[in-house]
């Protein structure tokens, strides 16, 4: 009961830091999106160059999200920025490379070689093929590796909010540093919520994305 | 038309180089299938590959029409050839019509142009265009599948084919119905194709010259009926099969050995008459038709020899007729299952079309270079 109470007195505030906790996520995951996919691309063209980048995309993940914000900040200091919501996006931005970068030279590596033969001996330029034939093939894996990525820094923008990025996580180190039990729990359930909601719209959005002929 | 001139490809291996074309030479005239016959790794898909340059020559000129392709993009070279491989490689994420719109759309053809076009080929190879146009290539059949393949290769009517073992992947059934549906199409088409096959029985079919490949070099080039009738050496020979010369029976139809002029007469001729006309030819028989001229019986001489009245009281049931178009596998056949030494044709509308006898088909495998297939092959050759 105390817990509906908290929350209908501050349902305004609760709302503020679910967008707050969104614009990280979405802005970081979104830059990721522009970064990850033309390098995951870009190293199908090279097996060597793929293993180093898989490589180190594998370490950063291994980085524990507090050493990270912790090792952002004397970077970032140089510029000014070294709490607050840059470092949580630089972040973010980081983790999220491993799943769309993998799931994207995965699935352009596993187009049917017979579908990039057609489309050499019909005349496409290698950029024609990219676009019109294996991008949209590879479009549901790499719509996967976005969902993982999201989802996996939904948790880790939470955490964020310890180098003052804001967002949900507010709730829970208050809730924690208070012992507020309400504030905990309704932090805790909202990140939950948010993330099962995210992965469901994105799901929406993959359907939405993949081409007709490959589902029907 | 085709030209190769020392073609040749040389691969670097850590085994060192590997040659998998040696200098191959060959024409192929405007109009005709050439299929590159050989065992695997002989060199014959590397060839045709060079054709498009889906791989690179090390060194040698191919010329199509009589231009010189080296001097093409790559990107143009191959919007001019069409392709067909073996696994079709229909775009999954394209409609049908999408699919055989991309070499047209690629040459800048107005969108309506390129449709009208997919609409026409679709309808060529007897799939329903508002059925299938805008249907996804999952939803089709293997074989619908490798229809639309053949014509995307078509969309953009070059004149000249690569087509890499293309109808490999499809059931014998419906194997044989789309190389028939496909050869129709090439008797209006005339286009200049170069077939890849591992299948000698395909290529008999197929072909109007073999070219038979052995460690990247041509082994013998040549019409279908030479190469089973004269292999050039032991290895085309063995390629080919001990069972060669059963296989030319396919490249001659009933029309090729039939006696036309074999004797008939009317149910209600005399005996008499027959029995000259019976003895008169070699085979002893004569066809029984009606007024129709629709074979009905036969009568032997020998039983004729010394009777009167008419033959009809003499008559036998004819065992079976055959169409004049039959190839002579299915004649041979036809006479084999019923214990005979010799078949009455018929024309489409049933009519009496002649005789064809054991002896005529022995003696037509036993010739040269006596079928018509041949002559003609011969006098294309010389007005090259």
């Amino acid at each position: 009961m105390d817990i509906l109470v908290f929350i209908q007195n501050n349902i305004w505030a609760i709302a503020n830091m679910t967008m707050e906790h969104i614009s990280v996520v979405g802005v970081a995951v979104g830059l990721a999106i522009l970064t990850g996919v033309p390098l995951g691309i870009a190293i199908t063209q090279n097996r060597v160059a793929a293993d180093i980048v898989l490589y180190v995309a594998s370490i950063v993940v291994t980085i524990p999200s507090i050493a990270l914000f912790g090792l952002l900040i004397p970077v970032l200091s140089i510029i000014n920025q070294g709490i607050g919501w840059l470092p949580a996006v630089i972040a973010i931005l980081l983790y999220s490379q491993l799943p769309i970068i993998r799931n994207t030279y995965t699935a352009i590596t596993n187009v049917d070689p017979a579908l990039r033969e057609a489309a050499r001996g019909m005349g496409m330029t290698p950029f024609q093929r990219l676009l019109k034939v294996e991008i949209p093939i590879a479009i549901p894996v790499i719509m996967a590796g976005v969902r993982t990525a999201v989802v996996m820094n939904i948790g880790v923008a939470a955490i964020a909010a310890y180098i003052g990025a804001g967002g949900l996580g507010l709730l829970i180190s208050r809730g924690i540093s208070q012992t507020d039990p309400r504030q905990l729990i309704v932090g805790a359930v909202a990140v939950s919520l948010l993330a099962i909601v995210a992965d469901w719209v994105l799901l929406k959005a993959q359907k939405f994305l993949t081409p007709a002929g490959l589902t029907r | 038309m085709i030209q190769l001139e020392d073609l040749t490809k040389t691969f670097s291996t850590p085994n060192g180089p590997v040659v998998a074309a040696d200098k191959v030479n060959m024409t192929v005239p405007t109009g005709e299938i050439c299929v590159l016959l050989g065992p695997s790794g002989c060199g014959k898909t590397t060839a045709l590959k060079m054709i498009n340059r889906l791989i690179m020559p090390t060194s040698g000129r191919i010329y199509i029409n009589g231009e010189d392709t080296t001097q093409l993009n790559k990107f143009e070279l191959r919007r001019r050839i069409g392709y067909v491989i073996q696994q079709i490689g229909l775009f999954p994420n394209m409609t049908i019509e999408e699919n055989i719109c991309v070499v047209p759309k690629m040459l800048g053809w107005d969108a309506k142009k390129a449709k009208e076009r997919a609409a026409e080929l679709t309808d060529l190879v007897g799939l329903d265009p508002h059925q299938f146009l805008h249907r996804f290539p999952k939803e089709l059949s293997g074989g619908q599948q490798q229809r639309i393949g053949v014509i995307r290769a078509l969309a953009a009517d070059p004149p000249v084919m690569l087509m890499d073992e293309p109808f490999g992947a499809i059931d014998p059934i419906n194997r044989e119905i789309i190389q028939n549906e496909f050869l129709k199409m090439q008797e209006v088409l005339k286009k200049t194709i170069i077939f890849v096959s591992h299948d000698i029985d395909e290529a008999v079919k197929m072909a109007d010259k073999i070219a038979i490949f052995r460690g990247g070099k041509i082994e013998q080039y040549d019409s279908p009926s030479q190469v089973l009738a004269h292999p050039a050496n032991p290895f085309v020979a063995d390629f080919v099969g001990s069972d060669r010369t059963l296989k030319r029976l396919r490249l001659l139809t009933a029309v090729d050995v039939r006696d036309i002029d074999a004797p008939v007469a009317s149910m209600q001729a005399s005996v008499e008459e027959v029995l000259v006309s019976a003895k008169s030819h070699a085979n002893r028989i004569v066809v029984l038709i009606d007024a129709d001229r629709h074979p009905v019986a036969y009568v032997t001489a020998d039983e004729l020899s010394g009777a009167t009245g008419v033959v009809s009281d003499f008559a036998h049931d004819l065992p079976t007729t055959v169409p004049v178009g039959a190839d002579l596998r299915a004649v041979v056949s036809e006479m084999l299952s019923h214990d005979t030494m010799w078949i009455t044709c018929v024309d489409e509308r049933g009519h009496f079309a002649g005789v064809v006898t054991q002896p005529a088909v022995t003696a037509a495998l036993g010739q040269k270079s006596s079928s018509v297939r041949d002559q003609a092959t011969d006098a294309r050759l010389a007005n090259v």
